[in-house]
């Protein structure tokens, strides 16, 4: 078990947008997360490395690092949750002003304090494994919707975290940017990356997937493998959401 | 070298003797004593329009930057004492400002000389109005900016330093620009407290000749160039950081 989550609350004011979660993803699985919007996914992904601070809930991870949010939380302990995770988000945010390899370099270089001379290989080798070996020195206004996301995935892998976080990763993409984005992220679960996706995709959701999730109103309703919850959803609520994606 | 320097100089005081100000009287006629006039103004601008202009923009920059970030910041501690600067530096006409530095400090024992009277005056003028600027730049920056430097480890100074402060510059520039150009003009009001800077040597000479028309528009074409040359560099700077956006 890499990671289980118990009782996560997150509440917005007076909107509980997750009530009452509990989550454990496996290392070298893939957990996707379906639902539809406003059901709570995209903050779930959030509170996972602390974007969003949780009100309630205990994350322990394998190595017995443990955080109660009931409590108060320190900087460091919120430092520590955040290195375990790469976030990869569905609008890039990419920085404008620094050309691809910088955006991968930044984390290391800045954050870990590695060496240059050791970086810049490394994240060639991550740019390279996404397919972007010749858009090293683009600014990312010059690369596409997809070629972004791909740099957004490469400086994610490059501080080198455990968990890989996927917030809606190919929603603003245009449809024949989809693939790329997807075959990348495929690659990296035959790697066997630990991940958590947030998606809107069940067909590929179906083929990546250990375990699916399905979301409504703040609680997980149904979770399994692909096979039963895109499948066979025993829930009358995951049955409907998937009829309507697939004959809206 | 050393001869150079020195025959450049004996040039120049030919050229333009210390005592020219002595030698400019009323009998002129208008075109020798506006060629006449216009080194002892120039000077002005060299000695005390440039510098106090840059100075005080620096400090007022470092002021600004500090106080944008105290109201960006949700510590009420912060935020208050902030506001009040703000408001009460652009609650107030800048001469009043200057008045309370020079002679109001004065007046109650702090005596401070003409020119840093000024830097002080105008850096906390500057420090207001820029500070203004500069918080809403940061805020123009998007969000997603701060959270994709957070998840990458970046602390919230290492955030504002290499992420945010760098896209918030490019957008800050047109009006910061404003403010400088609006300060190398505001610096005129120094000759109030007996700065001997452009426009105070304007008036030293027009008070000996009276040709106050002459020596006024001579003036206002001296500080128009110095806006003029200032905004070509403005211009620059904006194509330099506008390389990695596309429009």
């Amino acid at each position: 078990m890499f990671l289980s989550v118990k009782g996560l609350a997150k509440a917005f004011g007076e909107l509980e947008v997750l009530k009452h979660i509990d989550l454990t993803i496996k290392k070298g699985n893939i957990v996707t997360i379906i639902g539809p919007s406003g059901s709570g996914k995209t903050t779930l992904l959030r509170c996972l490395n602390a974007l969003e601070i949780p009100n309630k809930g205990v994350f322990s991870f394998e190595d017995g690092f443990t955080v109660d949010f009931e409590q108060k939380v320190s900087k460091n302990k919120i430092a520590e949750l955040r290195r375990k995770s790469g976030m990869v988000f569905q609008a890039y945010h990419l920085f404008p002003h620094k050309t691809a390899l910088e955006n991968v370099t930044e984390g290391p270089i800045i954050v870990q304090k590695r060496t240059k001379q050791e970086v810049i290989p490394f994240a060639e080798s991550l740019l390279q494994k996404v397919g972007l070996e010749d858009k090293m020195d683009l600014y990312p206004h010059q690369l596409s919707g997809g070629q972004q996301q791909r740099v957004g995935i490469a400086r994610a892998l490059a501080i080198q975290p455990e968990l890989m976080l996927f917030d809606e990763p190919t929603s603003a993409l245009d449809p024949e940017l989809v693939g790329e984005v997807l075959k990348v992220i495929k690659d990296l679960a035959k790697e066997g990356w630990t991940m958590a996706i947030v998606t809107h995709e069940l067909k590929f959701a179906e083929q990546v997937s250990d375990i699916v999730l399905f979301m409504e109103n703040g609680y997980v309703v149904e979770q399994g493998p692909p096979e039963q919850v895109l499948k066979n959803p025993k829930e009358e609520r995951t049955r409907q959401f998937i009829q309507r994606i697939i004959n809206p | 070298m050393e001869h150079w320097r020195k025959s450049l100089r004996n040039g120049l005081g030919k050229m333009f003797p210390n005592n020219l100000l002595l030698t400019i009287t009323g009998d002129m006629g208008g075109w020798e004593l506006f060629k006449n006039s216009l080194w002892p103004m120039m000077l002005g601008g060299i000695k005390y329009t440039i510098p106090l202009t840059f100075i005080s923009f620096i400090i007022g920059l470092t002021i600004a930057l500090l106080v944008a970030l105290m109201r960006l910041s949700n510590q009420k501690i912060l935020t208050i004492p902030a506001r009040i600067y703000v408001s009460a530096i652009r609650g107030t006409p800048l001469l009043v400002q200057l008045y309370i530095v020079f002679f109001g400090l004065g007046d109650i024992g702090l005596t401070i000389d003409p020119f840093p009277s000024a830097v002080i005056a105008f850096s906390l003028n500057v420090g207001a109005y820029a500070s203004e600027i500069i918080r809403a730049s940061i805020l123009s920056v998007p969000k997603g900016q701060w959270e994709a430097a957070q998840t990458i480890g970046m602390s919230y100074s290492q955030a504002l330093r290499r992420i945010i402060l760098p896209q918030a510059t490019r957008v800050s520039i047109p009006p910061l620009s404003n403010t400088f150009i609006s300060l190398v003009k505001d610096t005129s009001l120094a000759s109030l407290i007996l700065v001997t800077e452009l426009f105070r040597k304007a008036q030293e000479i027009a008070a000996r000749t009276y040709d106050f028309m002459l020596l006024y528009v001579e003036a206002a074409l001296l500080y128009w160039t110095i806006c003029f040359l200032l905004s070509i560099v403005q211009d620059r700077i904006e194509n330099r950081l506008d390389r990695h956006v596309s429009r």
